[in-house]
């Protein structure tokens, strides 16, 4: 937390300075009041000057006005430099995690990654503005308190040394019982969240095998749960609360009483006792209000670590110093992918993800990837726009090292499909249009009709304008596979990746589109992952990869002759006859 | 104090509802506690409040002891400085005594005293010290004040022990209150039917049933624990202040509608801002959320730059208006607290000029500032129940909805029960519509004998569940009968009837259990040798065992820790130990690895046999082998026939076949 809180709040320090001073004359202030009501009852009432009453009334006046423009003022400050420190640190942990690599992105995991940039930061924000204020102010009127009290009158402030650890130390019992109650509760909740979750999306199942008893045994166990440790935390309160206000009460009557000894011995002026009375309670309060809010600083200080994290992770993969020259190639030469004796494994890893991967890949040409799940085909072709790096190999595009390209031209060069379509939320020409901004509608279409996607396009109420939700979810699955599809080839790319893009189609849409694509993609080099095998037996050549190395190499023909693997999938899937 | 864990924002663009619901409970954001609501009104508020106070009905004995308790805590805490205030005036009494003492020596009577004031012209002082207890020559009466003290102390503490009481009971009637709510809103999903869950949004019914109850619970938390309290210190606070001084009163009661209008309005302004901070936070969260898992392709694409532009320019707009939120909010505080010290400092110079003209005693001013101080809060924190309680009976009505919805229609007294199953199933004149005007199923005349297949099939969104639908009544059929062994399924009770059936489904539903509970599934106080024979016959014996802690292995909800296949096979486990009769089947599409996708086929197959089986058919030798096969497309059945025969026809079917499995297409006529 310190690292975090430091470097993105000490260019507000200005501010800062000023948000303790004002809290620091609001204490003045607040404790000022009582000493101006003991000097109207000392000086003022037993005397009998009804003026001097009068006058000090109007200090009392002004004072309080002061106080309550220091308070706006302070408030005005603290929350913009408060909430200024939440929109820069969530800025740089965007910025940060933008420049990640795929890599990066694993070791925190996506869902966590947001968690990190939103509720994380909020939690911060949050803990600042309170720390801004209330946990500055708190300290400082607790202090200045006791001092008050001291001049008023010593002895009697010994009162406090008996009343305040007292406090403290139910406070801190209390807290200490709450911090488990709490997280207990919390997992209750989750619990009973969980169950619930179930039953709606297994509510077929549940129906299918009559299980509803079971299941309603399931959430009334978690209901009873949830319920009685909800029962104690409440009961916590309902202890809690009466008791501190009995503890605040017995101190008054208390002092009350012992006062009157210090009065009666003429030690202390009359009006000081009521003034005594009122710093004690400030004190009290004040003390109160740290002791509950710093139960809030550990989970502050957890999600400022979990975003410090984030912030201190340097990018394993950065733009070379000096890229290498493009190399002047016509366009019908671009593209040429050329895997060298590649390695590659997770960072910690063990074994090998992929090893001694060895292969051309050619303009103008497929080339299909196959295996079984866990054989690496997905990491291989990740490997080709960096998302991670070869750990030892290389590959080679154009005959150029990929890591001394700068990304930027690197991902120039590459039209991807992934495995899961992920849509952005926007209009259907506007996520044709996410690699090529200027593409016109012509080219849009152009790719829509490679992609099998023209009709159900032109058969949208808006065609092109039509609304996308988030992810894309408001089309179909085959749609938004499309539609990805199309949103690579309007980038016009040298190599095009299609990560097991095709499986959401139906066999007639696919080949479709592989007719259409070897139609009008002549020069590019097409990567094709697939599980089906009907959609790469046609390939030009076909890479079979079994546990991270390549076990055949050819065309459908060759491999069914030569291959174990290769035969093993396909008779999986087709009938010898149609295999053949 | 609401421990919310780190569960919050991933959902929120994809289920706009419960983002609001997260919202609503003002998750991560920082408000004063309780003041400030989120401006979501509920349709009929009146209605719906009712009904939510009228699930505290089977509380009300209870809740008129709490209000009981409630009272004599609140009559004792607001009584006590009263009492006080008689042993501030005896030791004030005191001082002046002492003082006096030297000024005129021991010896003088109050009266002299009053005389003397009177005639060295101080009129006032003579007034006030002829209003007090003196006791010239003596100092402070101890005694009496030890035995104020003691009254008091007393008094104190029989306050807390109230208040601990009533706190006690009222954590109570909250938690089973909210229990109650829980459990009869789980009762109900139970009875709803299918319809209800196929027609809204998971993530909706879902809010509904979390975060609006959650809502609800932490409302009723906050205001019941509060509200009788506060406004009981409102009234007693008021009464005594009456009693002490009519005039110094008024003058509060003037401050009265002023701070709770002030309160109320900044409330109402600040609620604006928040509103707009959480629909500006959702828009920066849903970015942050889309960027972050369309990662790779906004790199691939080029598209950086512009993502953190975006990203800009919401941050910047979220600043803005959380900035403004959290100012607006944060001077409430401060504003109430002027007001609270404008009152007090009238009652400073009133109280003291009362006082010093002897209208008043020293003890009940100091009484009056500690009830002028004790005011505040509890008009804080009914001027806020308003905006509160909005946010909540929105919930309630929401939750309430719910459980309104149509029921299905109850169960037969006397439910049919079919002892020995031989399999058969008729299909009578059986016709159903989801949407009262487009009929999908006519007349549908079908005879399945004892273990024969039925095949669906037909294009993705051809409705080839409603058949399972029906069959299961999961919903009703709108005319003729489905019979099983020639009695009528709607006879039976839909449990009965379910108990008949196997089902795997390719939505895959584990629930958070261990592998071996959620293959017991199929069949209650199933025993480890049947569970075992079940996962052999399934295939899922040899890759249970390969598990870290086998059968007792945790399913996570989104289980990572088996794959799609290996769950296929789980709830095909659980089908064998079910053991029915009948089976309905859902082919899966989805990429399977080719190992598991044989283990799949093998395990199926065998499942099928000598049972009589509705195949939602994806695969060519399903479709081949299977005795009947019903085409389905756009909801209705539009063909229906043998593999053969429908071939023959060149109809739906043919098109269909030929699309689908181009590269197997082989003329059969």
């Amino acid at each position: 937390m310190k690292t975090l809180l430091s470097k993105y709040l000490l260019p507000f320090w200005r501010s800062i300075a000023v948000i303790v001073v004002l809290l620091l004359v609001q204490a003045v202030a607040n404790l000022y009041l009582p000493t101006l009501n003991a000097k109207i009852i000392n000086n003022g009432i037993i005397p009998g000057d009804t003026g001097y009453i009068g006058t000090t009334g109007g200090y009392m006046l002004l004072v309080a006005v002061l106080q309550t423009a220091c308070a706006i003022m302070s408030t005005y400050i603290a929350a913009r430099t408060a909430m200024s420190f939440g929109r820069n640190v969530r800025g740089s942990l965007f910025r940060k995690v933008e420049s990640f690599s795929q890599a990066e992105v694993n070791k925190f995991g996506t869902p966590s990654l947001i968690t990190r940039g939103t509720n994380d930061v909020q939690q911060v924000q949050m803990m600042l503005v309170l720390g801004l204020s209330l946990l500055i102010f708190a300290p400082m009127m607790a202090i200045g308190g006791i001092i008050m009290a001291l001049r008023q009158d010593r002895p009697l402030s010994i009162s406090l040394a008996v009343i305040l650890p007292i406090m403290v130390a139910f406070l801190v019992v209390v807290i200490r019982m709450a911090i488990p109650l709490f997280k207990n509760m919390q997992k209750k909740v989750d619990r009973i969240n969980q169950v619930m979750r179930e039953t709606l999306t297994g509510v077929r199942v549940i129906r299918a095998f009559a299980r509803d008893k079971y299941e309603e045994r399931r959430f009334e166990e978690a209901n009873q749960d949830l319920t009685k440790i909800g029962l104690n935390v409440m009961r916590l309160f309902a202890v809690m609360f009466p008791t501190l206000f009995g503890i605040l009460n017995l101190a008054v009557v208390g002092i009350m009483f012992f006062g009157a000894y210090r009065i009666d011995s003429e030690n202390m002026e009359f009006g000081s006792l009521t003034a005594f009375i009122s710093y004690v309670m400030q004190i009290l309060f004040s003390v109160l209000m740290a002791t509950m809010l710093s139960a809030f600083i550990p989970r502050a200080a957890a999600s400022a670590t979990r975003i410090q994290e984030v912030l201190d992770v340097v990018p394993g993969i950065a733009d070379p110093d000096e890229p290498a020259p493009t190399p002047d190639l016509t366009d019908a030469l671009r593209g040429l992918v050329e895997f060298k004796d590649v390695e590659f494994r997770y960072p910690g890893a063990e074994d090998a993800v992929l090893s001694r991967i060895s292969f051309k890949a050619l303009p103008g040409q497929t080339t299909a990837i196959v295996g079984s799940t866990g054989s690496g085909k997905s990491t291989l072709i990740s490997l080709i726009p960096r998302l991670y790096d070869v750990t030892s190999g290389s590959i080679e595009i154009d005959g150029r090292d990929i890591r001394m390209m700068n990304r930027a031209e690197l991902w120039q060069h590459i039209g991807f499909v992934p495995q899961k379509a992920f849509l952005f939320s926007g209009t259907v020409a506007s996520n044709l249009r996410y690699g090529k901004e200027d593409a016109t509608e012509e080219e849009l279409w152009h790719a829509l009709d490679i992609a099998q996607g023209i009709e159900f396009v032109q058969a949208m109420p808006d065609g092109l304008d039509e609304p996308i939700a988030q992810g894309g979810t408001s089309v179909s699955g085959g749609q938004r596979q499309r539609l990805a599809i199309a949103r690579a080839l309007v980038k016009n790319a040298d190599v095009y990746i299609f990560d097991d893009s095709l499986s959401a189609l139906d066999f007639k849409t696919d080949s479709l589109l592989r007719a259409a694509l070897k139609r009008e993609v002549r020069d590019s080099t097409i990567i094709v992952v697939a599980q089906r095998v009907s959609s790469i037996m046609h390939a030009d050549q076909i890479i079979v990869l079994d546990e991270g190395t390549i076990v055949g190499l050819g065309t459908h023909q060759d491999l069914l002759q030569t291959c174990e693997t290769y035969q093993e999938i396909v008779y999986s899937q087709l009938s010898a006859e149609e295999a053949a | 104090m609401s421990a919310k864990g780190e569960r919050t924002s991933r959902q929120s663009k994809r289920a706009p509802a419960s983002q609001a619901a997260a919202a609503r409970r003002g998750q991560g954001h920082f408000g004063p506690p309780g003041l400030v609501g989120t401006g979501e009104k509920a349709k009929n508020f009146k209605g719906s409040f009712r009904r939510l106070l009228g699930q505290l009905r089977p509380e009300r004995k209870v809740l008129v002891v709490v209000v009981l308790l409630a009272a004599v805590a609140v009559s004792c805490q607001v009584g006590a400085p009263k009492v006080l205030a008689k042993a501030t005036d005896a030791i004030f009494g005191g001082a002046i005594s002492r003082q006096i003492n030297h000024y005129a020596g021991d010896v003088w009577t109050k009266d002299q005293v009053v005389q003397q004031l009177e005639a060295d012209g101080q009129h006032d002082r003579a007034q006030m010290v002829a209003s007090l207890d003196l006791r010239p020559g003596k100092g402070v009466d101890f005694g009496y004040v030890g035995r104020i003290v003691i009254i008091v102390t007393a008094i104190y503490l029989l306050s807390s022990l109230f208040a601990w009481l009533q706190g006690f009971l009222m954590a109570g009637i909250v938690q089973r209150t909210v229990y109650r709510l829980r459990r009869d809103v789980d009762a109900k999903v139970a009875r709803l039917p299918l319809a209800f869950f196929d027609g809204r949004a998971r993530g909706d019914i879902l809010s509904r049933l979390t975060n609006d109850i959650d809502n609800i619970q932490q409302t009723m938390q906050q205001v019941l624990t509060q509200i009788i309290s506060s406004f009981l210190t409102i009234i007693g606070v008021l009464g005594l202040m009456f009693w002490i001084s009519p005039l110094l009163a008024v003058i509060s009661l003037v401050v009265l509608p002023v701070s709770a209008g002030l309160a109320m309005l900044i409330a109402k302004r600040s609620q604006k801002q928040f509103a707009l901070q959480w629909e500006r936070t959702g828009d920066l969260n849903g970015h942050v959320e889309e960027m972050f898992t369309g990662h790779n392709i906004v790199k691939i694409f080029g598209r950086q730059n512009e993502a953190i532009a975006v990203f800009d320019d919401q941050n910047a707009e979220l600043f803005d208006a959380s900035f403004r939120a959290q100012f607006i909010s944060g001077i409430i505080m401060p504003v109430m607290m002027f007001v609270s010290n404008l009152n007090y400092v009238a009652v400073c110079v009133l109280g003291g000029l009362r006082v010093a003209s002897g209208t008043m005693s020293i003890g009940d001013v100091t009484a009056f500032i500690q009830y002028v101080q004790q005011f505040g809060q509890p008009i804080t924190q009914v001027a806020s129940v308003a905006n509160v309680l909005q946010s909540a009976v929105a919930s309630a009505e929401r939750v309430f909805e719910m459980l309104d919805e149509a029921e299905e229609s109850p169960d037969p007294v006397k439910s049919a029960v079919l002892r020995e199953v031989a399999g058969r199933i008729t299909f009578e004149n059986v016709s159903f519509r989801y949407v009262p005007d487009t009929p999908l199923i006519d007349n549908l005349n079908l005879d399945v004998l004892p273990g024969q297949t039925v095949a669906i099939v037909g294009p993705t969104g051809a409705g080839k569940t409603t058949l399972v639908n029906l069959l299961m009544r999961f919903y009703e059929i709108d005319g003729g009968t489905i019979a099983i062994d020639g009695v009528d399924t709607r006879s039976m009770a839909r449990s009965e009837l379910r108990h008949l059936f196997g089902m795997v489904l390719q939505d895959a539903w584990l629930f958070s259990g261990t592998i071996r509970d959620n293959i017991a599934y199929g069949r209650e106080g199933a025993t480890q040798e049947q569970i075992q024979a079940a996962a052999e016959a399934a295939h899922v014996h040899h890759f249970a065992r390969t598990l870290p802690e086998g059968y007792d292995t945790k399913m996570e909800e989104d289980s990572t820790n088996i794959s799609q296949g290996e769950r296929q096979l789980l709830t095909i486990a659980r089908a064998f130990l079910a053991d029915p009769q009948i089976l309905i089947l859902d082919e899966a599409t989805s990429s399977v690895d080719t190992r598991t996708e044989v283990l799949i086929q093998r395990a199926m197959a065998r499942l099928l046999k000598g049972r009589t089986s509705f195949v939602i058919a994806h695969r060519l030798s399903t479709i081949r082998d299977a005795d009947v096969i019903l085409v389905m497309n756009q909801g209705a059945i539009v063909e229906q026939g043998t593999h053969q025969e429908l071939l023959c026809n060149r109809g739906f079917y043919y098109d269909l076949y030929n699309s689908q499995f181009a590269e197997a297409a082989i003329d059969v006529c």
